[in-house]
């Protein structure tokens, strides 16, 4: 845990280099130093723009959720039952590498611009990574392991609680560190389209366009936090509950 | 403890019947052992038992259960241990009481009229079943970090912590090296002489169908239309394998086997 913070550390205070660098090489209003930044992130955050960081993080985590409780189901259906899974599987492989933001548009018309279609589309991406990531898992579950628990007298109720949820969690968590950057790009997409609400409004509409660059970097630097602390929290949750990969596969 | 009448079993409708009309008794506390080729049916025949798969026709018995699913009484050890891996060996081995406690005593999943142990009496029973099998050391381990024989000794320590009436084993040691395979075979027979409960291990080695069971069935190629039985009185006895009479006792199971084919 000592290593990981020391690295988190030395990771921070390399970025801190690098954007130094960068700002005295280019000498341009876009590009201020980061002691012009820091103050700003901390006088705004006490005020608007971290009402907009809730309401980016509010919209993520439902849409993380939401996610969730669909695709992992739906992944442990997928995994178990090859029937089902043969017809669904070309259409997943197909549907899986489109960039869901193409559908915004689509999105947008049929679920109206308000808060509805943001958290859907986020949801969306994340959807398909757990289905994929669920079902991949539960597939790997084999017959022998099933047949033992069945044996002491776990029935369909018992299996989910004591096989199929377990097996799922790690996937899950698995499939949301890896998409929850993306999720965080489209929203900030997402946000451009009429709220007055999140990052991604603050940083384009609030700050970019009326040239307030120290603010916008203060935008950017909460919606960088934003996806940090979620990595972090998934990537903690990972290493507990898949502790045992740690000892080896049996 | 196991009557089976008229049994037939097909994979498929139009499969050659892998028992066609087979019948088959076991009273209880006999020590059975089920022998044959391979794809004669010996694992087929333990999981019908066990209620893991419907037979085609024809009813099979156990103790007062016509059988149609998992039974809990029945315990079932197999070849590949069906531990969950994400567990430790404590968890894995308090897996089954947990189910009862999820279910309580609803006949179906759990025994009826039989509560289900609580938190307490659970962990003592765990305990006690680890230090029995001489893994207690091991019980915040993985399944992955602890060696096929005690892997081996949590599955079993997990079944019989149901105190089951009924064992049944499909293949349990063919995977162990020869020290550890013979080290639980003779645990196996210790238990069975401690709890004194009806065992039947099927498995494709003859020197351990000849240790473990007092009455050997002997299957053949499909399909098996009458059990053929060779009584083997000895087995279970101390030092039993390095006499003269298991020797023979090998050779005419052999005998029996090269005929079957």
């Amino acid at each position: 845990m000592g290593e990981r913070l020391l690295n988190l550390g030395l990771a921070l205070t390399i970025f801190a280099v690098c954007w130094t660098a960068l700002a005295a090489a280019l000498r341009r209003d876009i590009m201020p130093y980061p002691w012009q930044v820091l103050p700003v992130f901390v006088s705004e955050m006490r005020g608007d723009l971290w009402d907009h960081t809730v309401a980016s993080t509010a919209r993520v985590l439902k849409a993380i959720v939401f996610a969730t409780l669909i695709a992992t189901p739906v992944g442990l259906g997928l995994g178990q039952i090859r029937a089902l899974n043969r017809v669904f599987s070309p259409l997943i492989g197909l549907v899986h590498p489109i960039p869901k933001i193409v559908f915004l548009p689509v999105i947008l018309v049929i679920m109206g611009v308000g808060e509805t279609s943001k958290v859907f589309l986020i949801a969306l991406i994340l959807f398909f990574q757990i289905l994929v990531v669920v079902r991949d898992e539960a597939a790997s579950l084999r017959p022998e392991l099933i047949q033992s628990v069945r044996s002491l007298g776990a029935g369909r109720r018992a299996l989910f609680r004591f096989v199929y949820l377990p097996a799922s969690l790690p996937a899950v968590l698995t499939a949301l560190r890896v998409s929850v950057g993306t999720a965080i790009a489209v929203l900030f997409i997402a946000e451009q389209y009429s709220t007055r609400q999140g990052l991604g409004y603050y940083i384009v509409t609030l700050t970019w366009q009326r040239l307030r660059y120290e603010k916008m970097y203060a935008g950017i630097l909460a919606m960088s936090l934003l996806g940090l602390v979620l990595y972090l929290i998934v990537d903690a949750l990972e290493r507990v509950v898949g502790r045992w990969r740690q000892a080896g596969e049996s | 403890m196991i009557t089976i009448e008229n049994l037939t079993f097909r994979y498929g409708p139009r499969a050659t019947p892998v028992f066609l009309g087979f019948s088959w008794h076991v009273a209880p506390g006999e020590a059975w052992s089920i022998i044959g080729p391979s794809g004669c049916g010996k694992t087929t025949l333990l999981m019908l038992i066990a209620g893991l798969r419907r037979a085609t026709s024809g009813t099979i018995r156990v103790g007062n259960t016509i059988i149609t699913r998992p039974r809990p009484e029945t315990g079932l050890i197999l070849q590949d241990f069906g531990l969950l891996p994400w567990a430790t060996v404590w968890d894995n081995v308090a897996l089954g009481l947990r189910v009862r406690r999820f279910y309580g005593p609803d006949g179906k999943h759990a025994p009826r009229g039989q509560p289900p142990p609580s938190r307490k009496e659970a962990r003592r029973m765990v305990e006690e079943w680890l230090r029995r099998l001489n893994i207690y050391e091991q019980r915040d381990k993985f399944p992955g970090a602890i060696s096929g024989g005690q892997r081996q000794r949590t599955a079993i320590a997990r079944t019989l912590a149901l105190q089951p009436d009924l064992l049944l084993m499909d293949e349990p040691f063919s995977s162990l090296d020869a020290p550890t395979r013979e080290d639980l075979q003779n645990l196996i027979l210790q238990l069975r002489a401690e709890i004194g409960l009806t065992s039947v291990i099927v498995t494709h080695a003859i020197e351990e169908a000849a240790i473990l069971g007092r009455k050997i069935l002997v299957l053949g190629q499909p399909p098996n239309t009458a059990p053929l039985v060779v009584e083997n009185p000895g087995a279970g006895a101390p030092g039993y394998r390095s006499t003269v009479d298991f020797l023979d006792k090998c050779t005419e199971l052999r005998t029996l086997m090269g005929l079957a084919h």
